[in-house]
């Protein structure tokens, strides 16, 4: 399965992409249709659970440097003050928990990395919430993303440590756009569409993670990741065209991630990492080997 | 591409590559050695060194030594869980030249004092490649169903072990063979469509020259 964003809404035609995705899965793995949904079915439930378990006001990490955060971004959404509203903020809070759960190892899915994690279950969840979703179309949601995701990870990258954090949180992102056009009633045009403003607002981002750790500032980067995941669709659904080819912009991601110094690709040397005050926190913790 | 790598896998934080890879290295090590692990000595290179404690890397990669698949919660008390089953441990670091960034060096020693070596990379994603197995420079990522087998260099081995797959329509995606030098040990790897049977790796095993071979399933996704 290797397709550019072109060709999943071509194959997909008057019908969704996630039609397509769950055929052609079903097809490479010599399972049925129901039983590939079944196991998106469990990553559903699973991404569930860790939003539980991120919520957890006295979770934290072996580093001691996050969790128990996303419970206070949840008492601020519970409370009505929330500057984002409910919907969008409760997707940042369960952002901000999975991602708080994976950094205290806790048992979460990778969307598509473990890193970003969070982004995805929180924009689908809040909408099974918020809006009332059907499991069945939020399972049909994840499908759209993992075909958008799977287009990024063949033409661009996934991996913080060669495309920087645009190739982590800037997909992640890309995929949930996608998925909250298709649970609004987007086309597949549309879905890429979003998928390609979500990645032109992230494009360029970098991979400092402070002591190279994955947890300042990729917790905080989900919460923002998922902003833009919202609004990227908001566009598309309002009648707003994607100026550029989808499937350019991925190519341009590439490239951009290509021409990213090693110190800002993983390696805890540049960005946030190099900061003097983030240094002095990790000393104070015995977390190097 | 299987859309199940790109929404999952399912596993314990916080990173696909220092914890779910790791995992995924210490239980294809177990899974080669048949048996349970009692000493082992593991040695971390690149970044694994500098961040492995924060990462969970060694709990990750105890935790797969011990038969732990990366969704098992129990990875999280692995080390814990070690001391109490008696299973002698070592960290330190290593320098590799050349290696791959995430790599780990591994020397178990099973409870029937087998021993293995092995040095495994952690790619991306929660995927793994061996690079170096008993001695021999190998590549495989165990994603696939793997045939590995030791045997003599000498000629006739390919032919007779695909001569087995051929019979019992068993077909090979990829093959290699590795050897430390002319008519020393061998290795061959297979990469195969289809899973082995007992009675097919008995078969393998008494082909002439074979010293040993072992199947590894196909990874679920």
């Amino acid at each position: 399965m290797d397709f550019t964003l072109k060709e999943w809404v071509n194959m997909a035609g008057k019908g969704s992409i996630a039609a397509v995705a769950v055929q052609m899965q079903a097809h490479e793995t010599g399972m049925t249709a129901e039983g590939v949904r079944d196991i998106m079915r469990s990553h559903l439930h699973c991404m569930q659970e860790a939003v539980q378990e991120g919520l957890d006001p006295a979770l934290k990490s072996v580093s001691g440097l996050t969790g128990g955060q996303a419970a206070l971004l949840m008492n601020r959404i519970r409370s009505g003050k929330s500057l984002c509203g409910g919907l969008l903020g409760k997707a940042e809070a369960y952002a901000l928990a999975t991602a708080e759960c994976n950094a205290c190892m806790g048992k979460i899915v990778a969307a598509p990395t473990a890193g970003a994690c969070g982004i995805l279950p929180g924009a689908v969840l809040a909408m099974m919430e918020e809006k009332s979703v059907s499991e069945n179309r939020a399972v049909d949601a994840l499908f759209v993303a993992a075909a958008v995701g799977q287009t990024i990870a063949t033409q661009a990258s996934i991996s913080g440590a060669e495309g920087g954090c645009q190739a982590e949180c800037g997909a992640a992102a890309a995929m949930a756009a996608a998925a909250l056009t298709f649970m609004e009633g987007g086309s597949a045009k549309q879905c890429v569409d979003a998928a390609a403003f979500a990645i032109m607002n992230l494009l360029g981002l970098v991979c400092d993670p402070v002591g190279g750790l994955v947890e300042v500032p990729c917790v905080y980067r989900n919460v923002g990741s998922s902003g833009i995941a919202f609004t990227s669709a908001d566009m598309v659904l309002s009648g707003i065209q994607c100026p550029i080819e989808p499937d350019e912009i991925i190519s341009v991601m590439k490239e951009v991630g290509d021409a990213l110094p090693s110190s800002l690709r993983e390696t805890g040397e540049g960005g946030c990492a190099s900061c003097p005050s983030a240094k002095a926190r990790l000393c104070h913790r015995e977390i190097r080997g | 591409m299987d859309l199940f790598d790109l929404i999952g896998p399912v596993m314990i934080g916080p990173s696909s590559s220092h914890t779910a890879g790791a995992a995924r290295i210490g239980l294809t090590a177990r899974m080669l050695l048949g048996e349970d692990v009692a000493r082992a000595d593991i040695g971390f290179h690149g970044s694994f060194a500098k961040t492995y404690r924060g990462h969970g890397t060694d709990r990750a990669i105890v935790g797969g030594l011990m038969g732990m698949q990366v969704d098992d919660l129990r990875l999280r008390n692995s080390l814990e869980l070690a001391t109490e089953a008696g299973l002698e441990l070592q960290f330190s670091p290593v320098n590799l030249r050349g290696a791959h960034p995430n790599t780990v060096k591994l020397t178990i020693t099973g409870a029937s004092g087998q021993r293995l070596t092995m040095e495994a990379a952690s790619v991306g994603g929660g995927n793994i490649e061996v690079h170096r197995l008993d001695g021999m420079n190998v590549s495989f990522t165990g994603k696939e169903n793997t045939l590995i087998i030791h045997h003599d260099d000498v000629p006739g081995k390919v032919a007779a072990v695909s001569g087995i797959m051929a019979r019992r329509r068993i077909n090979i995606g990829n093959m290699s063979v590795y050897r430390r030098g002319a008519g020393a040990d061998a290795m061959m790897v297979f990469e195969l469509d289809h899973e082995l049977d007992d009675a097919i790796m008995e078969e393998i095993r008494a082909i002439e020259g074979v010293q040993s071979a072992t199947f590894l399933k196909r990874r679920p996704c």
